[in-house]
């Protein structure tokens, strides 16, 4: 009988999800504002005008305090990595470990470099490395952003790995295969964009704050055509990216695709719910009915498969199976499941007695049922259904909040290039409005992405509970309680210093 | 020799006057040696061990108990 400790499981998740959920608080806004900032900075040198000087140096100040306050937050994560999911840290093996060696070497130490020389190179270097060195900064922020989410997409669609039986471990067998599945690309593209329309927006907010005090108003003027402009840019890739991203998902992960849209029961031409309310109280299966919808006919069939006639699956089509469209069902892949831990078990005790033969027959075993390991770590077909309403909302709130920033650049940058920016209080006010909700609506995606893919640790060969360490329950509740306190302590310096920052206001200095 | 001793000379300027110079940099360094401290020499010392780490010295051992947990949860 397999039991797991409930509490220590659900801890450990909330306390990871804790962590990284403030994480992210910091880091969309380091990916966009530093490319923002290289922008401002090219028309600088381009132009000479010491007012582009001034709006660099200020967002600059911005990005300080922003990078300052979240640099190593991450690295909570690798601990609990190594102290809390150290069997998930273990069956990984080099696939996490060699895209993270390579954010380490190459991206943080050319990020910090040109860093030093961005922040204090002004009268020191010339015009033009000051420049490279800012671009190069952007780069390689993005740079690291891009191994860690290599990293985050192998473990949504696991490739380019052969799981070794003597080791329990996966093995790096192709490298390439891992940093170009379409599941990475996309990730990757996904996340660094939004993150980017996320700085605009805060760029935005800022500057409309200036204009609403009629303060600085060329400054902000200037700072809201390149942050409209590279937002409305980027908000454009961030949807075709979404939309690349759900027919990948579709694919690899469709039980997180079904949850996503409350989608029970599969069917051709079938709808999206472009938004809708759920019943509070779930069955047993999880399945909360609509108290009310609005659709769009055929959509989901189109987003899912480019084709409006297409057959999308259900949570029931996984849970139950669907022969005629060839799906197994959850109960038959948790038998095999078991079937692949079992033969894994019996390989190891064979290997043992130096029983070559049974050893090769259960590793042939084990090897044919691979595909299925995880989901013998499940008890019911019901365990293998991730959180659907969270999903559902979550999954609207980034959509519908995504499309009403993509509209807030186009005015922004329509005003900007007619120069009808200045007394419009009402537009400040949303723009204001607008700097929490879009880290609201970036935090939503993650959601998306990682409570949707639950029970997954790594998809489909390890769930959550057989990835956690068997550690005191005491000892992660007590961890917890000291990262939410000292995270809170940290965001609410940010905030602190940044609003004294942006009270002073741009400065003019000296210097080329 | 001599270009490397000014090179080495500007890139310690580049520090040392950038560090002096700075205002909100100090408040933020800070906030930055405070938060390091408690990962590194509160965090991770008293309550991050490495798990399989400090159970088992050899990789051989390591694997073994992944593969019970695995194969064997309890």
């Amino acid at each position: 009988m397999i039991e797991f400790n409930t509490s220590l499981i659900e801890w450990s998740r909330a306390q990871f999800a804790l962590t990284a959920m403030f994480h992210w608080l910091f880091v969309p806004l380091t990916l966009g504002i530093t490319f923002m900032l290289a922008i401002m900075e090219t028309i600088y040198v381009r132009t000479n005008d010491p007012e582009w000087k001034r709006i660099t140096k200020f967002w600059m100040t911005i990005f300080g305090i922003n990078f300052a306050i979240g640099v190593a937050t991450g690295i909570i994560l690798e601990f609990e990595f190594g102290t809390n999911w150290s069997n998930y840290s273990w069956f990984v093996g080099d696939i996490f470990g060699a895209p993270l060696a390579v954010e380490g070497i190459m991206a943080f130490f050319m990020e910090s470099t040109f860093i030093a020389i961005m922040f204090f190179g002004w009268n020191k270097v010339s015009k033009r490395f000051h420049l490279a060195s800012t671009w190069l900064t952007a780069i390689g922020a993005n740079l690291s952003a891009l191994w860690i989410l290599v990293a985050n997409a192998w473990m949504q669609n696991p490739v380019g790995m052969k799981f070794n039986p003597d080791t329990a471990r996966n093995e790096m067998q192709n490298f390439w295969e891992v940093l170009f599945s379409p599941t990475a690309i996309n990730k990757f593209l996904h996340t660094i964009t939004s993150s980017y329309m996320l700085a605009a927006i805060v760029v935005i907010g800022i500057s409309s704050w200036y204009l609403l005090k009629n303060r600085d108003i060329l400054f902000a003027k200037r700072s809201i055509v390149v942050a409209a402009a590279f937002g409305l840019l980027f908000a454009i890739v961030t949807i075709s990216t979404g939309d690349s991203s759900a027919r990948e998902m579709a694919r690899v992960q469709p039980m997180k695709f079904a949850a996503m849209e409350n989608h029970y029961h599969g069917k051709s031409f079938a709808p999206l719910v472009a938004f809708g309310a759920l019943t509070p109280d779930p069955d047993t299966t999880k399945k909360q009915d609509f108290v009310f919808k609005i659709e769009i006919p055929n959509m989901l069939s189109y987003m899912a498969f480019l084709s409006p006639n297409a057959y999308v699956p259900g949570i029931y089509d996984f849970t139950h199976g669907n022969p005629e469209k060839g799906i197994i069902s959850y109960q038959e892949r948790i038998d095999k499941g078991k079937v692949a831990i079992n033969a894994l078990a019996t390989y190891k005790q064979a290997k043992k007695e130096n029983n070559d033969s049974l050893a090769l027959a259960s590793l042939t075993t084990f090897e044919a049922n691979y595909q299925h390991f995880g989901y013998g770590f499940a008890n019911t077909p019901e365990d293998l259904i991730p959180p659907v309403a969270t999903t559902f909302y979550s999954f609207r709130i980034m959509v519908i909040f995504g499309g009403l920033f993509l509209l807030l650049f186009i005015y922004m940058f329509y005003l900007s290039i007619k120069n009808k920016l200045e007394g419009k209080k009402w537009l400040y006010y949303i723009a204001i409005a607008s700097i929490p909700l879009v880290y609201i609506t970036s935090q939503a995606g993650w959601i998306v992405a990682e409570i949707g893919r639950q029970p997954w640790v790594i998809q489909n060969l390890m769930t959550t509970k057989a990835a956690v360490s068997h550690i005191e329950t005491s000892s992660v509740i007590i961890t917890f309680w000291l990262f939410a306190i000292t995270f809170t302590a940290l965001l609410i310096a940010e905030i602190r210093i940044m609003l004294k920052q942006i009270k002073k206001g741009p400065k003019t200095e000296g210097g080329h | 020799m001599k270009t490397i001793k000014i090179i080495l000379n500007k890139i310690f300027h580049l520090y040392y006057d950038g560090f002096r110079s700075m205002t909100v940099g100090k408040q933020l360094w800070i906030i930055i040696a405070i938060k390091l401290f408690l990962m590194f020499a509160v965090f991770k010392l008293f309550f991050f061990k490495d798990f399989l780490g400090s159970r088992f010295s050899g990789e051989k051992e390591k694997s073994e108990y992944v593969i019970d947990r695995l194969t064997q949860p309890k």
